[in-house]
């Protein structure tokens, strides 16, 4: 059924008893040509464009749990594409092209909202950085702009401008078409989008294993029982280590918590998305009115999906020295989600040394807005067995032959990415 | 989360550093092999169970530890100082 607002008029005069699930409850089939294994965006939106854009086949996508509840649901939504490194740059434009005609393209409401993105600098080295930064993106054709400290004060006047401010503000990157965008409705949105299209997504069903006719693989174990592939690719967030060593493979990546906080509702106070450049912080108001907030990793490895508190008082601690008013406002509540964290801080969408089994991972905290693009070009690579030339970067040859993508230069150490 | 520090007690993570996987062993000096030294820099077992792995008491005592903690949980199930429990301090070129 097309979401319009017929429709909405036609089923509320009917008393809404006649609207249909969004996607059907599929039973494993014996065999597949092709099987994801992960139902968050990325596996959403992999098998979407894998059987929009090409010809493979039956597709089915296998969850352990519900539809987003990992990181596709836990994260802190923001979406921009300001990257300087390699495919990068190009990748995450390509995946802000997609995000704008997404609602269109899914006939579903993801709330993309382009509210845009300030990054600010509190030192002439940071400016410089973010001018080097800003001129790359230019360079590649992306919105980008470096603005002083009294057009930051024109948008953002709750800030303390003054010199003898702990952190003065010097200026800031700006990127208006930057923003967020509802994280559920982008797996829903996905997941019916694939299912109109035949795609078959398989919930509360865990993969415990690889079958395996010599090199290749040929199915996945799963609590459902056996199901046979022709190619499977990986898509599973933090947990692309335990996939990857089921098949006896060591990735770059090593698995740690992040958390995220939301406050109470408070009445529009806060329009943009802004980035803290003395601490590692990040804030936007939802359109519910939660203050939505994140800042480092806890630090150590961990698969638990929640942190500790001495990472809560830090988180909040560099929120109050940005926005002092923010002590008043009460935490709702806060949660962790695991990411993958990548040995040099960029994705992986790539065929691993075993025949047919491809990954999608690795995808640190900056994932969510690479979901419709991920999606783009994991499907390309399930389909035509090379990558797509906006993901040639993102190999797993690249640690070992020195052509690492480390965005922030901080070598590798997974938890300081 | 809170360590026991065989020095200090049990005092809280936030005042530890941590050193990732106390399992990698580094490959000789000598060793020339490039696949060999860019496993050991990049590669992880990243294991979601018991992972052995250092932590410094760096607001303590300073000493490294290697401590045995669980990463489903976050239980820790053993604490030692890592200078007494290393096979080798130093790799094989040296003395
Ligand atoms: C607190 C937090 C804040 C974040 N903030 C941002 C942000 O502001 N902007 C941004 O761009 N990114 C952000 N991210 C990162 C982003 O959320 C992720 O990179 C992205 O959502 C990953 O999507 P995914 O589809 O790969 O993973 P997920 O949504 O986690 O989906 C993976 C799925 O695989 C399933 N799975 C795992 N193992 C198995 C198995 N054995 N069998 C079957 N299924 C399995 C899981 O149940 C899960 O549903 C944040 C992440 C967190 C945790
Ligand atoms: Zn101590």
């Amino acid at each position: 059924m097309r979401y319009s607002v017929w429709n909405l008029a036609r089923q509320a005069l009917r008393g809404h008893r006649h609207w249909q699930p969004a996607w059907r409850d599929a039973d494993p089939a014996k065999h597949y040509d092709v099987i994801i294994i992960g139902g968050g965006g990325h596996g959403l939106a992999s098998a979407y464009y894998l059987a929009r854009n090409h010809d493979v086949g039956r597709i089915a996508v296998i969850e352990k749990g519900w539809l987003g509840g990992g990181n596709t649901g836990r994260n802190t939504t923001i979406v921009r594409s300001n990257y300087m490194l390699g495919n990068n740059t190009d990748f995450y434009e390509w995946g802000m092209k997609l995000w704008e005609g997404l609602s269109q393209e899914l006939n579903f409401n993801v709330m993309l909202s382009q509210r845009g993105q300030f990054n600010l600098c509190h030192s002439d080295a940071q400016m410089d950085a973010a001018r080097r930064r800003g001129n790359i993106m230019r360079a590649h054709g992306i919105d980008a702009e470096l603005i002083d400290a009294s057009a930051v004060a024109s948008a953002l006047p709750y800030l303390d401008y003054r010199d003898s401010a702990r952190f003065p503000i010097y200026g800031a990157l700006y990127q208006g078409r930057a923003g967020t965008a509802r994280h559920d409705a982008v797996a829903w949105g996905y997941a019916r989008a694939a299912d109109q299209l035949g795609v078959d997504i398989i919930q509360n069903c865990e993969v415990t294993g690889y079958s395996f006719q010599g090199e290749r693989v040929t199915g996945v174990h799963t609590s459902r029982g056996h199901i046979g592939a022709g190619r499977v690719g990986i898509a599973v967030a933090g947990n692309t280590g335990r996939l990857a060593g089921m098949a006896g493979l060591r990735m770059p990546i090593e698995s740690h918590v992040l958390q995220a906080f939301v406050t109470e509702a408070v009445k529009p106070c806060l329009d943009h998305v802004v980035g803290f450049g003395a601490s590692h912080f990040y804030i936007s108001q939802s359109d519910k009115g939660g203050l939505v907030f994140g800042g480092d990793l806890d630090g150590y490895n961990s698969y638990a999906q929640r942190g500790n508190l001495p990472l809560v008082e830090d988180v909040i601690e560099s929120g109050v020295a940005l926005m002092p008013w923010l002590s008043r406002a009460r935490l709702l509540r806060h949660w962790g989600g695991v990411m993958d964290m990548t040995l040099d801080g960029s994705p992986i969408i790539a065929p691993t040394p075993v025949d047919g089994l491809y990954i999608n991972g690795g995808w640190c905290y900056g994932g969510f807005k690479a979901t419709p693009a991920s999606g783009w070009c994991f499907a390309h690579l399930l389909a035509e067995g090379q990558a797509h030339a906006l993901t040639e970067d993102f190999n797993l040859e690249r640690f070992a032959n020195g052509r690492v993508l480390d965005e922030k230069g901080v070598g590798p150490v997974a938890w300081a990415h | 989360m809170r360590i026991r520090c065989p020095h200090c007690g049990l005092r809280s993570h936030a005042e530890f550093s941590y050193g990732g996987d106390a399992r990698r062993q580094r490959p000789a000096e000598s060793n020339a092999d490039a696949a060999v030294w860019s496993d050991h820099v990049f590669l992880r077992d990243n294991p979601r169970d018991v992972h052995e792995e250092y932590w410094q008491h760096t607001h303590g005592c300073r000493v490294w530890l290697q401590v045995t903690r669980n990463t489903a949980t976050h239980a820790i199930s053993a604490v030692s100082i890592a200078a007494d429990k290393s096979e080798s301090p130093c790799n094989e070129d040296e003395q």
